[in-house]
C-alpha cells in the first residue's frame, strides 16, 4: 500500500506492506538514526515523535502513521546546527555506544516542551522508556539539566 | 605535577555531536545495494544429533535463494572467540554442526531476497533430531557418566589442558608455598561456596553483519565487531576466502562490553555472499542475542581460608567451577582471569593454591563479558574478606588497607597465572587503593553508617564495601599499532587499529596524539578499524585499548614529531638541536625564540625540495599489564518483610592511572557500575526443563532504568602509571567487578545474611532472612 508521510518537515510517499511497522519504513527509505534495539516495544532505541507523542516507531503500524507528521532527532537539529537537547548531551558527555542517544534525545525535547524545568523525578520518569546499557544515566540527568538551564533562558 | 595541554583535561568526545544529530552510521545503516538476507534456524533442544533436515518447502518459497546447514555445507573447527592466533579457546565448534549442544544453537541459515522471506523460510524447515541426553549441573559435568558433550576431533590449538572427554573444556593449576603448613598455622578456618551466575551483555544495539562486494570483487564487511582483525582472520579460517579478498570495517558500534569479541555472524554472510556473489546482510533480534550469542559464565567458587586472631592469612585456597555453556569459548581465560586478576590482591598470603575448571553443559556458550571472571572472583573473594573481618573483629576498609598490594610490590600469582598458561612476573608500580578506600568511604560516610543497622518500619539500612583489580591489556600477547601522516595545513591523519565500542578510545588517542605534538585535538583526524586502511589491532578486549594503542599513538606521534624537527631544521638552515615543538603546532627555535607553522613545514616537506611525507608508523606490546584499583562502597535498605534490597547509593573510586580525558573515564565508572549493580540484584537466564531461555525479551530480562537507578558516584584518585602513555592504565572494566560484592557485604550489614548466591532477589534474600532466624 501507499501513504505520504511528513517527516523533519519533509512529504514523503511511501510503498510498504500492510503489516509494517513504522520503525522499518522510516528505516528503509534512509531514516536510519531511528534503531531497531528490541523490535518489541521495551528499549526504546526506535523512539519518534508522531504528531507530538513520543511513540516507539516498532509498536506503530507504518498505515495507521500515514498522513501524520514524523519527527526524528534529525528533524530537531543537524550537525552543521545542532539543537541544544543534542549539544546538551555532547557537552555533558552523556553519550557512549551512542544507540540509544537519538530515542533519548526526543524523549527529552518531549519532556522539556512540556515541563521546561523538571525535577529529577520528572526526568527520571520521562526516561523510563528509554534504555541505556552505557552510561548508568549519570550523565544523561546531567543534559538534561544542561539543556534545560539553557533553554528557559535563552542562553 | 602535570601540565598537559589536552590529556588529562574533559575534551568532547569526538564522535559524539554525530550520535547525537543520528548522522553516525552503525552496522544495520549502510545502504548495501540488493542485499540477500540470512535467517537463522535453531535447536530447539538442550542436545541431540541431527537426523534429517529437509529445506525443500523452505526452498521451494518465492524468494529463497539457499538454505545452509550441516547437510550441505562443511566447516572445520575453530572457535567463535576473537582472540589472538592461536586462540587460548578450544577448536570445538563449526559453521553447522551436526549435534546440536544448547536451546538456541545454529542449525543452518536461510538465504533469501527478503529478511521477512528468510525468517519465514527458516522456519518452514523441517530437522528431525535425535535427542541425547542434556547435562545442566556443572557440578556433574566430570563425573564418570555424564553425558559426552563433546566427543569427536576437538582440540585445542595451543598447548592447554583440555579434556573433552571429562567435559573439561579448560584446566588452571597453581599454587605455591605450602597450603597445608599455613592452614595449620591459622587460628581459624573459614570456607565458603558463592555461586554466580550467566548473563547477558544487552548492549542496545543487536549484532549486525553485511558483506558487500567493491567494484573490484573483494568482499567488505561491515559488523558490530570489537575484532575487525580477528575477524577477517575467522572469515577467512571458516569460509577458505582469502585473506587478501576480505576488508572488515568497523563503523560505529553501539555497545559491546565483550558480546562482541564473538564472531559469529560475520562467516555467515561471507560465506552466503561468496557464494552466490550478491551482497548479504544480517542483523539478529533482541531474542536471538539473548538466546544464541553469549553470555557471562556462570562460576562456582569455593574459597577456603586460614588465618591468626591478628587477621593475617596464612593459607587461602580457591576453587573454581566454571560453566562453559555448549562451546569453550573464552573458557580458559576467564577461568585463569577468575584467579590472576583477583589473587594478586593479597599478595602478603604465603601459601596458596589454585584449582579451576571450565566445564561443558548443554546451556547457552559463555563468552567475554566485562570483568572476565574477575567479577565473579571478586564476588567470593570480598564476602570472604568481610567475614575474616568480622571474625576477628576488624574493619573491612582499615583491613584491606594494611594486606592489599602496594607500589613496588609483586605477588607469585601475576608470574603463575596467565592467559590460561604461565604469567608474566610484574611489579605494581602505581597503586592508589589506600585513596580511593578513603574517599569513597567518606562519601559512603562509612564510619557513620557501619553496624548502625537504622531501621525504618520493616526497612533496615547497612553499608559493604568491596576492591578489585584488573589488567590493562594482556603482557606479552596484546599488541596496537598506528600510523600517522601530516596535511598541509598542519593537521594530521591518525590511523589507529584500535577499535571504539562506544567507549571513547577515538577521542583518547586523539587526546594523546594532538598532547605529543602541541596541537589542539581538532587537528587530529582519526579513523580507526578498517583492515585496509588502519595498522594492526588485537581489539578492543582486556582493557587494553587506552594502554596498548595509546602507547602505540604515542610513540607514533614522536616520530612525526621528530620528523618536523628535522624538516624544520633543513628548511631553515639550524641545526635540529637548536628545534623544539612548540604548543599549538609550531616549533620552536631555541636560539632566538622563533617560532615556525607546522603548515609552512609541511609545505616545505610536500611541495618544495627533497619532497616527503612527514609520516610514521608504530607498534606497541605490553611487556606488563598494569591493574586500575578500585573501591567500591555500598548503602543499601533491606526490606526485611518483602526481601527487596533497595541501593540508595553506590561510590566507585578508581585509579586508572592519569585518565587520559576524566569525563570519559568517568563514564565508564558509572556505566560500569549501574550494570554491576543490575547484574547483581535482578538479572537472570530462566530455563526450563528442557533448558530453554524462557525470559529472552527485555520485558522479562530486567535491567536497570533510568526510575532504577541510585546516586552513582565515581571518583577518580589522583595517580599515574609510570609505564603507561601520559601516565594511563585502564579503566572500562573494573567498576564491575564491585557492585555485587559490596551490596551483599551491605546486606549482611545491615540484616546479618549472607547471601552467596547472585542474583540476590527478593525471593532469596526473603528466603535467607527467614532461614537465618
Amino acid at each position: 500500500m501507499n501513504g505520504s508521510f511528513f517527516v523533519n518537515g519533509k512529504k514523503e510517499e511511501w510503498s510498504f506492506a500492510p503489516d509494517a511497522v513504522l520503525l522499518d519504513v522510516l528505516r528503509n527509505n534512509g531514516y536510519t538514526e531511528v534503531h531497531r534495539g528490541c523490535g518489541e516495544g521495551e528499549c526504546g532505541a526506535c523512539a519518534v515523535i508522531l504528531e507530538g507523542r513520543l511513540v516507539n516507531s516498532c509498536q506503530v503500524f507504518a498505515a495507521s502513521a500515514a498522513g501524520q507528521k514524523i519527527t526524528t532527532v534529525a528533524g530537531i537539529g543537524s550537525i552543521h546546527s545542532p539543537h541544544p537537547i543534542q549539544q546538551a548531551f555532547v557537552e555533558a558527555g552523556a553519550i557512549q555506544c551512542g544507540f540509544c542517544t537519538p530515542a533519548m534525545i526526543l524523549a527529552v525535547f518531549c519532556l522539556l516542551q512540556k515541563t521546561p524545568n523538571p525535577a529529577d523525578e520528572e526526568i527520571r520518569k520521562a526516561l523510563d522508556g528509554n534504555m541505556c546499557r552505557c552510561t548508568g544515566y549519570v550523565k544523561i540527568f546531567e543534559a538534561v539539566r544542561l539543556a534545560a538551564r539553557r533553554m528557559s533562558s535563552n542562553e | 605535577m602535570n601540565e598537559f595541554s589536552v590529556v588529562g583535561k574533559p575534551v568532547l568526545k569526538v564522535d559524539s555531536l554525530s550520535l547525537a544529530c543520528g548522522s553516525a552510521f552503525f552496522t544495520a545503516d549502510f545502504g548495501v545495494k540488493d542485499p540477500l538476507y540470512i535467517a537463522f534456524f535453531y535447536s530447539p533442544h538442550a542436545h541431540a544429533e541431527i537426523k534429517a533436515i529437509d529445506d525443500s518447502s523452505a526452498l521451494a518459497m518465492k524468494g529463497v535463494v539457499d538454505v545452509f546447514h550441516s547437510g550441505n555445507t562443511s566447516s572445520g573447527l575453530f572457535t567463535t572467540a576473537g582472540q589472538g592466533y592461536p586462540e587460548p579457546s578450544p577448536y570445538d565448534t563449526r559453521l553447522f554442526n551436526k549435534t546440536v549442544r544448547y536451546a538456541g544453537d545454529i542449525v543452518g541459515a536461510v538465504l533469501a531476497e527478503s529478511e521477512k522471506t528468510a525468517r519465514a523460510a527458516a522456519r518452514a524447515v523441517a530437522v528431525e533430531y535425535t535427542l541425547l541426553p542434556p547435562l545442566f549441573d556443572p557440578e556433574k559435568a566430570m563425573e564418570g557418566d555424564a553425558p559426552r558433550i563433546h566427543d569427536g576431533d576437538e582440540y585445542a590449538p595451543l598447548p592447554v589442558a583440555y579434556r573433552p572427554e571429562q567435559n573439561i573444556a579448560g584446566e588452571v593449576l597453581f599454587s605455591f608455598g605450602n597450603v597445608e603448613k599455613g592452614f595449620a598455622e591459622a587460628d581459624f578456618i573459614e570456607e565458603e561456596t558463592y555461586n554466580t551466575h550467566c548473563t547477558s551483555h544487552c548492549a542496545m544495539e543487536p549484532h549486525a553483519a553485511a558483506a558487500a562486494f567493491d567494484e573490484h570483487g573483494r568482499l567488505v564487511i561491515y559488523s558490530t565487531t570489537q575484532v575487525p582483525f580477528h575477524a577477517r582472520r575467522i572469515v577467512s579460517m571458516t569460509t577458505g576466502i582469502p585473506l587478501h579478498r576480505i576488508r572488515v570495517v568497523k563503523p560505529r558500534i553501539g555497545g559491546g562490553f565483550g558480546s562482541k569479541q564473538e564472531v559469529i555472524l560475520e562467516p555467515y554472510v561471507a560465506l552466503a555472499a561468496w557464494k552466490h556473489k550478491r551482497n548479504v546482510r544480517a542483523e539478529l533480534t533482541r531474542r536471538e542475542v539473548f538466546t544464541t550469542v553469549r553470555t557471562r559464565h556462570a562460576m562456582r567458587v569455593r574459597i577456603r581460608s586460614g588465618f591468626k586472631k591478628d587477621g593475617t592469612i596464612t593459607a587461602l585456597q580457591m576453587d573454581d567451577l566454571m560453566n562453559t555453556g555448549a562451546y569453550g569459548a573464552h573458557a580458559l581465560t576467564v577461568l585463569s582471569n577468575a584467579a590472576s586478576k583477583v589473587l594478586p590482591m593479597f599478595n602478603k598470603i604465603p601459601n596458596m593454591a589454585f584449582t579451576g575448571h571450565a566445564v561443558y553443559t548443554t546451556l547457552p556458550v559463555g563468552g567475554a563479558y566485562r570483568g572476565y571472571g574477575a567479577t565473579q572472583g571478586y564476588f567470593a573473594f570480598n564476602q570472604h574478606v568481610d567475614a575474616i573481618c568480622r571474625k576477628i573483629g576488624a574493619d573491612f576498609v582499615e583491613y584491606v588497607k594494611k594486606w592489599h598490594i602496594r607500589e613496588g610490590e609483586t605477588s607469585e600469582v601475576f608470574r603463575a597465572i596467565g592467559e590460561g598458561t604461565e604469567g608474566v612476573s610484574q611489579i605494581v608500580r602505581s597503586c592508589k587503593l589506600n585513596e580511593c578506600l578513603d574517599r569513597g568511604a567518606e562519601e559512603i560516610r562509612w564510619k557513620e553508617l557501619r553496624g548502625k543497622q537504622i531501621r525504618s518500619g520493616s526497612v533496615v539500612k547497612g553499608v559493604g564495601a568491596a576492591v578489585s583489580m584488573q589488567g590493562s591489556g594482556i603482557a606479552m600477547v596484546d599488541m596496537g599499532s598506528a600510523s600517522m601522516k601530516m596535511n598541509d595545513d598542519g593537521s594530521f591523519n591518525l590511523f589507529a587499529g584500535a577499535t571504539d565500542i562506544g567507549t571513547g578510545s577515538d577521542t583518547i588517542l586523539s587526546q594523546i596524539a594532538a598532547e605529543t605534538l602541541g596541537v589542539p585535538v581538532e587537528m587530529i583526524v582519526i579513523l580507526s578499524s578498517d583492515t585496509d586502511l588502519t595498522p594492526f589491532d588485537t581489539g578492543a578486549y582486556a582493557s587494553s585499548t587506552t594502554y596498548i594503542s595509546g602507547q602505540a599513538v604515542l610513540r607514533c606521534a614522536e616520530k612525526v614529531g621528530d620528523q618536523i624537527l628535522s624538516a624544520a631544521s633543513s628548511m631553515k638552515g639550524i641545526p635540529v638541536g637548536d628545534l623544539s615543538l612548540g604548543k599549538g603546532g609550531k616549533v620552536i627555535n631555541s636560539a632566538d625564540g622563533s617560532e615556525i607553522p607546522f603548515s609552512e613545514i609541511a609545505c616545505y616537506s610536500m611541495y618544495s625540495r627533497n619532497q616527503f611525507q612527514i609520516q610514521a608508523q608504530a607498534s606497541f606490546f605490553g611487556e606488563e599489564s598494569p591493574p586500575p584499583f578500585m573501591a567500591h562502597f555500598a548503602e543499601v535498605e533491606v526490606d526485611m518483610e518483602t526481601g527487596r534490597v533497595r541501593v540508595v547509593k553506590f561510590v566507585s573510586a578508581g585509579d586508572c592511572g592519569q585518565p587520559i580525558n576524566p569525563a570519559l573515564a568517568l563514564g565508564q565508572i558509572e556505566g560500569a557500575t549501574l550494570n554491576g549493580i543490575s547484574y547483581a540484584l535482578t538479572e537472570q537466564y530462566l530455563f526450563d526443563a528442557k533448558g530453554k531461555m524462557t525470559n529472552n525479551s527485555f520485558w522479562d530480562y530486567k535491567i536497570y532504568g533510568s526510575l532504577d537507578i541510585p546516586e552513582i558516584k565515581a571518583i577518580l584518585a589522583d595517580s599515574s602509571e609510570p609505564s603507561g602513555p601520559y601516565g594511563a592504565k585502564s579503566i572500562s572494566e573494573i567498576g564491575i567487578n564491585g557492585p555485587a560484592p559490596a551490596i551483599a557485604n551491605a546486606i549482611f550489614d545491615a540484616v546479618g545474611i549472607r547471601l552467596r548466591e547472585l542474583p540476590m532477589t527478593p525471593e532469596k534474600v526473603l528466603a535467607a532472612i527467614k532461614a537465618g532466624r
